[in-house]
């Protein structure tokens, strides 16, 4: 990537253009109708240039890179404009001639590898496909590229792990072996498409630096589909901001970052710069949440090992950690779901029954939930109405007129006009409302706690933070208690006022945020911490460069 | 009520043919059996000419059965007997098969763990040969034959109420409304019922179907519908052997039959190609 | 490996816990005659004596259970027991007809297992094309309409019109094979048009299911051609779903066999059943129905395991 940063990408001549795109138009189907979703796309992309494609859902992003092998999914097809791949326009010459290209000199990796790789197959048979079959290499030559590529992807045994079969193989490990996959054919562009999207921050990394490693190494193009800004500042050189299939902003990854033009990329590149104002440390009244020595099971396999929390009165604490870390099962516990092995809940210093059936009807009322995918935490068959006016009546009594005035003063709240609203389904809701909507159901209860599992990773970014805004707010003028349940940082970051990690089901470190954002740190949470991409297009360099020189003190 | 007319006007206009052919052979044999005795020209067992005129005769249009009794007459009748016990064993079937499933599936544990081991071996036997087996048993009556339909058909309900009420029990807003303290017959009302009515409505038809040709079956086999109560299946029956004469009358109730399954195959397709929005 | 042999050796289990409910059940069936099948065979007529003596003859008088346990024996050692309307052992009765059964249904297997997946796999491969849709169509028509009516426009056409192939299908022993075949054409077809549509339909639900998963795009976006993507990337995980679809198909088709019989007037099985039923013949009912479950459970069985055997994630496990 350097080399094409410093010469190449500013002073390229037309010789050096792999891919143009010129007034990309695609159509998707919905409801017997062919609606435009990509609205005439101009795209250029140097040899051995990585392009960050970026933008949230909707944006078009998948289905551009997606044509650039001349490929249109299933319900979608490419309505208008040209694609000239190396004096070819992928958009007029024939299926064959395509197929002849994809897999040899253009190459596609897929957001999930569990689900991209063939069951049935060995991942070597898998990898040496492309090659083999386009008459590229024989199959002992092909296996030894791609045995040498697992070894470049820092693939552990690259010997023998190609003879798994892919749900053998971790999820980190199989996004390595599907990059591998792509370059077997040595092909000229690559189509990363969300390729650790799926994965957890300290997988991430690890997939990003093999990536970005072999890219660099075989002077490959690439076109990298993300919607994660600070992703796409480590890999690519140049950005193209795409928001609702247009192009809103492009230009080199320094410039986008540093000085973006439109308020649409500016908004993107903060999105991560939202924080609470500090709160003073406040001991004196009983929490309103303790956790004691909580140990939990699914069956005979422990998920929660001696787990211990408290949340104090109208504060926000947040659990973090990674996929498998118990930060879920800890809010299954405290809800009830999920009754402990050992240890108890206490709510205001009174234990709770540790089954929500044998709970009152006030203690349920006092602890609400807000889910992270507001899609099923919504029954589509109920109006908007119904949704905030059922804990009205229920818990509160309120019928009729005063149930009416009071949903309507929850939809104010929540910054959704009542008389636009107060009829909706939750199908008629973007995700942003449902997730006002779910914020208002739990609201209604007049609560004391809320647990907040993910309840923005299912958004957009931008949505994400204009929901932690209005919890803040909600915080501040009703004095409620938050536990916050999450995998990102930046979300700890910006709400949190105590901060609890987990691992494996165990607590590993805890403290106020300050406390634990200020080095130095627990082990496990400065591995956390520094996995976190920052909006800086040094970061990952640096950051290996880093463990590099850690792990040759700790001579390994 | 205009809205409502309207409505169906739009949803109708939208309808593939093969959907609207469906619907007007359905409410034809419904009417046809609403009103069999006004519609009908002679009497359901009335012997009115000569034993087995073929199709297409002057005067019995669809000829005469083996002792000179009106087809025609026999296969409108046949419309209201033959269609109103599979109609009211599929109505049993379901509310057996959907009570218990949705029981299943919201109480679990036990409950579904007792009544799913039971439906796993009821339905291991083959239907026909467990019908067979019971109306040994018990005799050949209308009454044993919708019992044992009902129960036997009700296994498969049972399976789908039972997978669909799962698929909606993990949602997350239904463990918001267990969170809430609603008790259970308040969730399966508000939060299950109204997401799983079009798929159970759907199957509903196609039971019927399943039910209306297994009655058909053992009508034909002598041991459904017994004489002399017009019913397609035993007509077919009955007159099979003017076949081998070159004459067509078995084939007439025979189609009816299939006429009516189809049209419901028909509809239902529609139906759920419409509500599941899926292009397939 | 030990893993999926235990699973195997679970559905055995099942299978075989199954088998011997029905057969209680099948056996039960007899003890909850109303009245007692003694009476129902000598007639309200007989003496007390004569009762008695009958029913320590059949051993009526010693506990349900025993009888049982005797009854599964002897069948285990091929004595089938004793039809009291035809007074002759069962085994001559149902020997040759489950000969014939079984003959007729494989018949008509291979005419309908090839031409439906071939049919279904096109179906699936050209989706929503005028192929496709009128095949679906003309399927569930056929899936509609009862086996009679099939059997008799076929009878009247081939048989009375044409005059090709006999109206009733009489086979005999001595008969010769291509004979044989021609006398059972028509029951074939007519067994055939049924079930070919049940497969064909869900030949083509498991295909398109199969063509939506992510590795299936991942193969076309690696320029793979059309043939090679189904027979190297979708075939391998079709075989579970579709030795499914085969198997429960030939399930039903056995049991279907029984009305296509009575049609037909053909000596099989079913029409054995069919006709004891109406004479209310209970040994024989007994047997004929613990044939036809046994063969259908053990044929949904074999479907089971052949999915557990042919799932990679159970064969070669982590």
């Amino acid at each position: 990537m350097t080399a094409a940063t410093d010469g190449h990408a500013s002073e390229a001549s037309e010789g050096d253009v792999l891919l143009r795109m010129r007034g990309l138009r695609i159509e998707g189907r919905a409801d017997e109708e062919w609606l435009e979703i990509v609205h005439g796309i101009d795209l250029e992309l140097h040899r051995g240039e990585v392009l960050g494609l970026i933008g949230e859902s909707g944006a078009g992003k998948s289905t551009i890179g997606l044509a650039a092998l001349g490929y249109a999914r299933d319900g979608c097809r490419i309505s208008g404009g040209e694609i000239w791949f190396d004096g070819v326009d992928l958009a007029r010459i024939s299926e064959g001639k395509r197929r002849a290209l994809r897999g040899r000199r253009i190459a596609y990796v897929a957001q999930s590898a569990a689900a991209a790789f063939n069951p049935a197959h060995r991942l070597i048979d898998q990898c040496v496909e492309a090659p083999v079959r386009h008459g590229l290499l024989d199959r002992e030559q092909a296996e030894r590229e791609a045995i040498d590529l697992f070894r470049k992807l820092q693939l552990p045994n690259p010997e023998t792990i190609g003879q798994r079969f892919p749900h053998q193989v971790s999820g980190g490990q199989l996004q390595r072996v599907m990059v591998a996959m792509a370059m077997a054919g040595r092909p000229d562009l690559i189509v990363f498409d969300e390729p650790t999207t799926a994965l957890d921050v300290t997988t991430q990394i690890e997939v990003m630096a093999a990536v970005k490693k072999v890219v660099e190494a075989h002077g490959t193009a690439a076109i990298y589909v993300t919607h994660d800004l600070a992703v796409v500042a480590q890999m690519a050189d140049r950005i193209i901001v795409l928001r609702n299939g247009h192009v809103v902003e492009q230009g080199d990854t320094r410039g986008i970052l540093e000085n973006p033009q439109e308020d649409y990329t500016r908004a993107l590149v903060r999105v991560r710069e939202l924080r609470k104002e500090r709160m003073e440390a406040d001991d004196t009244d009983v929490p309103v949440l303790e956790v004691a020595n909580v140990t939990a099971a699914y069956g005979k396999d422990p998920v929660l090992v001696d787990v211990s929390m408290t949340v104090p009165k109208q504060r926000t604490v947040a659990v973090v950690g990674e996929s498998g870390s118990g930060k879920s099962t800890t809010a299954r516990v405290i809800t009830g779901l999920l009754p402990p092995q050992k240890g108890s809940i206490r709510f205001h210093g009174n234990t709770l029954p540790s089954a929500y059936f044998k709970r009152t009807k006030d203690q349920l009322r006092q602890i609400q939930m807000i889910y992270q995918s507001p899609d099923t935490a919504l029954n589509p068959k109920h109006s908007v109405r119904d949704v905030i006016g059922r804990p009205l009546t229920f818990y509160l009594g309120l019928r009729g007129r005063k149930r009416e005035e009071r949903v309507r003063e929850l939809l104010s709240l929540i910054e959704l006009d009542p008389d636009q609203f107060i009829d909706r389904r939750a199908t008629e809701l973007s995700g942003g409302q449902k997730q006002r909507v779910c914020i208002a159901r739990a609201l209604a209860a007049d609560p004391q706690l809320v647990i907040c599992d993910e309840v923005t990773s299912a958004l957009d970014q931008l949505v994400g933070e204009e929901i932690l805004r209005l919890l803040l707010r909600l915080q501040k003028e009703f004095g409620l208690s938050y536990l916050f349940i999450t995998h990102d940082l930046a979300t700890v970051r910006a709400i949190a006022d105590h901060v609890v990690v987990m691992q494996h089901g165990e607590v590993v470190d805890s403290g106020t945020r300050d406390e634990i954002f200020t080095p130095p740190h627990h082990e496990y949470t400065e591995l956390l911490l520094s996995s976190v991409p920052e909006m800086d297009p040094d970061w990952l360099d640096r950051l290996l460069a880093e463990r590099g020189e850690e792990f040759r003190d700790r001579g390994i | 009520m205009h809205a409502l007319l309207d409505n169906t006007w739009k949803v109708l206009r939208t309808a593939p043919p093969t959907a609207l052919f469906g619907l007007l052979v359905i409410i034809t044999i419904l009417l046809a059996g609403l009103f069999a005795p006004w519609l009908a020209p002679y009497g359901e067992t009335q012997v009115v000419g000569p034993p087995s005129l073929p199709v297409g005769d002057d005067e019995f249009f669809f000829g005469t059965d083996e002792i000179g009794r009106d087809m025609f007459s026999r296969i409108i009748y046949g419309a209201r007997n033959t269609v109103g016990i599979a109609f009211l064993t599929t109505a049993l079937a379901f509310s057996l098969g959907a009570v218990l499933g949705l029981l299943a599936a919201v109480k679990g544990r036990w409950v579904d763990q007792v009544l799913g081991r039971l439906v796993d071996i009821l339905m291991a036997i083959p239907p026909l040969i467990f019908a067979l087996l019971i109306l040994t048993i018990t005799g050949t009556s209308i009454m044993n034959m919708v019992l044992v339909i009902a129960v036997l058909d009700s296994t498969r309900v049972f399976r789908i109420t039972r997978a669909s009420a799962m698929n909606i029990g993990v949602m997350e807003f239904v463990e918001a409304a267990r969170l809430r303290g609603e008790g259970l017959w308040w969730i399966i009302r508000h939060e299950i019922l109204p997401n799983i009515t079009a798929p159970l409505a759907a199957e509903f038809g196609l039971r019927f179907c399943f039910v209306f040709l297994f009655i058909s079956a053992l009508s034909f086999l002598g041991l459904g519908i017994q004489p002399p109560t017009a019913d397609w299946g035993s007509m077919v029956r009955q007159s099979s052997n003017l076949l081998a004469f070159g004459q067509l009358n078995p084939l007439v109730p025979a189609l009816c039959i299939a006429l009516l399954t189809v049209s419901v195959n028909f509809v239902v397709d529609w139906f759920l190609y419409r509500t599941s929005g899926l292009k397939d | 490996m030990i893993h999926i042999l235990k699973m195997v050796a679970q559905r055995l289990a099942l299978g075989v816990f199954i088998l011997f409910v029905v057969s209680v059940i099948i056996f039960m069936a007899v003890e909850l005659l109303p009245g007692d099948f003694v009476d129902a065979i000598l007639g309200q007529a007989a003496t007390e004596a004569t009762v008695e003596a009958f029913r320590y003859q059949l051993g009526l008088d010693r506990p349900a259970y025993i009888r049982y346990f005797e009854w599964l024996g002897d069948i285990f050692q091929g004595d089938l027991g004793y039809s009291f309307r035809a007074q002759r052992p069962i085994d001559d009765l149902v020997l040759l007809r489950l000969y014939n059964t079984l003959f007729l249904a494989a018949y008509a297997a291979a005419i309908a297992v090839p031409i439906a997946l071939l049919f279904g796999v096109l179906a699936a491969m050209y989706r929503n094309s005028f192929f496709d849709r009128t095949v679906n169509v003309v399927a569930l028509i056929a899936i509609s309409s009862p086996e009679f009516l099939a059997a008799y426009i076929l009878i009247f056409v081939f048989a009375v019109q044409l005059g090709w192939f006999p109206t009733l299908a009489q086979v005999s022993i001595d008969m010769e094979f291509g004979e044989r075949l021609r006398v059972l054409l028509l029951p074939a077809v007519t067994l055939t048009l049924v079930t070919m549509a049940h497969m064909m339909r869900m030949t083509r639900a498991s295909i398109i299911n199969l063509l939506s998963h992510p590795y299936i795009e991942m193969a076309r976006l690696k320029g793979m051609s059309n043939r090679r993507i189904i027979v190297r990337h979708a075939l391998p995980n079709a075989i579970a779903p579709i030795v499914n679809v085969v198997a429960i198909n030939l399930a039903y088709m056995i049991v279907g066999v029984v009305v296509v019989e009575v049609v037909f007037v053909y000596p099989g099985l079913g029409q054995l059943l069919v006709d004891s039923v109406s004479n209310r013949d209970m040994p024989v009912v007994q047997i004929a129905c613990l044939i036809f479950a046994v063969t259908y459970i053990s044929l949904n069985l074999l479907a089971d395991i052949c999915s557990v055997l042919s799932n990679p994630r159970l064969l070669h496990p982590r």
